[in-house]
């Protein structure tokens, strides 16, 4: 069972969380310009590393608030959650 | 090579089984290589296979890091189907069926293939209607499946939960008699053995560190037992696929990803089929010794950890006794976990790759070990060919670039709901 602390509501299991997927993908800009690559990029392509990533998660049966997790994807230790507008 | 029969095994019963030979050599690696397969896995033993049976391609090295079969061919539930909707699954799988019922004879290796048949329960009209129409697109791609009603299901799995007051109550299933199980661990060492037999180099605990590419072109692999050459290299590696890419500079439409499955206590034969709870994500079957095989969804979040965690287990554990009441008064054997490539589509890919010379064979999700044998024919093709093979045509690289997405499922890029 991970632990996590949601910033709005303190130390949560994760049971009361849902899983939103890597945090660092930008959606292209809007009424711009845009390849098909860049979509690509945005859409499917993940670097899915083995180590520190930083993902979103909703505290779907708490504040109901979005946020980032850094987490190691090994041993699944968690470094750091911000507020979905923080940056890292 | 020593053939496998009931009368060697008689001769050397007389002999108190002491020259009985190596199943397959301990070699230390060449400088070069036609081919370098990096992952000896059931895929990648399967690919050394057919290059050397079907392409005369022997040359071949086989580099693990680890053991051969110690990775997902170990660890899955070992079920055996063909039952997708889409074309390009159904052609392959069903290409696969047709190489699963022949392997025995063809390895000379008893894998224990026993077509058991498989049902997907349905628990409304509405998935009764979905049932009927991929049931309908398996029989045209010449693939058995039977609609079966809630009656014709209690005659096969009485055992189940008929009762009026549930949840999601039995409206009946789609059934593939011809799917079925096999013995993991036989499929990994039968190919290992006839692919050493005929030349090829299987080099186990060596982890390859880096690769050497120059002008687009693949030159060769750092490994921790020193540099090989080689002409053409094929990726095996379903779980650590983006480790590998990484070195490459490459990003894959591919996320890593936990998934469980867990053996009950040994039982008294009660279940003959493969069964799948249909309102949600479990599935079940009895293996020869008794044990309950079960599993049922990923843990849900990024991971490499190769163990799982407990939320998820409880959660598919729970559809499984809502399905089969009397698991709950089983206790558990082993429970255990595997990292699986989560593709955004759900299906795999098995091409070519930018770099001339570097071939892929990842993103198996679920489904890998079923895929076992088509896999390593297709792939063999496409390496020695230098061009997929029909059957793999639609498990290109490029699909989700073009939009000709293989979303079996309709999931989308959300690999971790299921």
């Amino acid at each position: 069972m991970l632990h996590i602390k949601c910033p709005h509501c303190g130390l949560r299991s994760q049971n009361e969380f849902s899983y939103g997927g890597d945090a660092t993908v930008k959606r292209p800009e809007l009424n711009k310009e845009i390849s098909d690559q860049d979509w690509d990029n945005f859409v499917y392509l993940r670097k899915s590393p083995r180590g520190k990533h930083l993902e979103l998660w909703q505290h779907i049966s708490g504040c109901r608030q979005w946020i980032k997790v850094e987490r190691d994807t090994l041993t699944h230790e968690i470094f750091k959650t911000l507020k979905a507008n923080e940056e890292v | 090579m020593q053939k496998y029969s009931v009368f060697s095994l008689i001769k050397n019963a007389f002999k108190g089984h002491k020259d009985w030979e190596v199943a397959w050599k301990d070699p230390t690696p060449k400088s070069e290589y036609d081919v370098i397969i990096i992952g000896g896995g059931g895929h990648g033993l399967a690919t050394a296979y057919y290059l050397a049976k079907e392409h005369n391609i022997t040359k071949v090295a086989i580099i693990e890091k680890g053991w051969i079969g110690g990775g997902n061919v170990g660890r899955n539930t070992t079920i055996i189907r063909s039952n997708y909707m889409h074309d390009e699954n159904g052609l392959f799988s069903e290409f696969g069926m047709d190489l699963w019922r022949s392997m025995s004879q063809d390895l000379n290796f008893n894998v224990m293939f026993s077509p058991r048949g498989i049902i997907n329960l349905a628990h409304s009209d509405a998935q009764m209607n979905v049932y009927s129409r991929r049931g309908n697109s398996m029989r045209l791609n010449g693939i058995d499946a039977v609609l079966l009603n809630r009656e014709e299901v209690r005659k096969i799995i009485p055992m189940a939960d008929f009762s009026e007051n549930v949840r999601f109550p039995i409206f009946g299933g789609l059934m593939q008699p011809s799917a079925g199980t096999a013995r993991h661990d036989a499929v990994a060492w039968g190919y290992a053995r006839q692919a050493d037999s005929m030349g090829v180099d299987i080099i186990q605990n060596c982890e390859v560190t880096g690769f050497d590419v120059s002008n687009g072109k693949i030159l060769g692999i750092r490994t921790s037992k020193g540099d090989i050459k080689a002409k053409k290299i094929g990726l095996c590696v379903a779980g650590s696929t983006n480790i590998l890419a990484e070195k490459l500079n490459m990003t894959l439409p591919i996320e890593t990803h936990l998934l469980q499955a867990c053996v009950s206590e040994p039982i008294k034969p009660i279940l003959d089929n493969v069964v799948t709870f249909g309102a949600g994500h479990f599935y079940c079957s009895q293996s020869d010794k008794g044990e309950m095989v079960m599993g049922g969804d990923l843990d849900g979040y990024n991971s490499y950890a190769q163990r799982g965690n407990l939320p998820t287990l409880q959660h598919v554990l729970t559809e499984g006794i809502a399905m089969f009441p009397f698991l709950s008064k089983l206790k558990m054997l082993r429970t255990w976990g595997g990292i699986m490539d989560m593709s955004m589509d759900g299906s795999p890919i098995i091409d070519k790759t930018h770099i001339n010379g570097l071939y892929l064979n990842c993103g198996w999700c679920y489904g890998g070990f079923k895929a076992t044998p088509a896999s390593g024919w297709t792939f063999a093709h496409t390496i020695a060919q230098d061009r997929p093979h029909e059957l793999n045509a639609g498990y290109s690289l490029n699909r989700f670039n073009t939009g000709h997405l293989i979303d079996e499922k309709g999931l989308g890029t959300k690999t971790w709901i299921s």
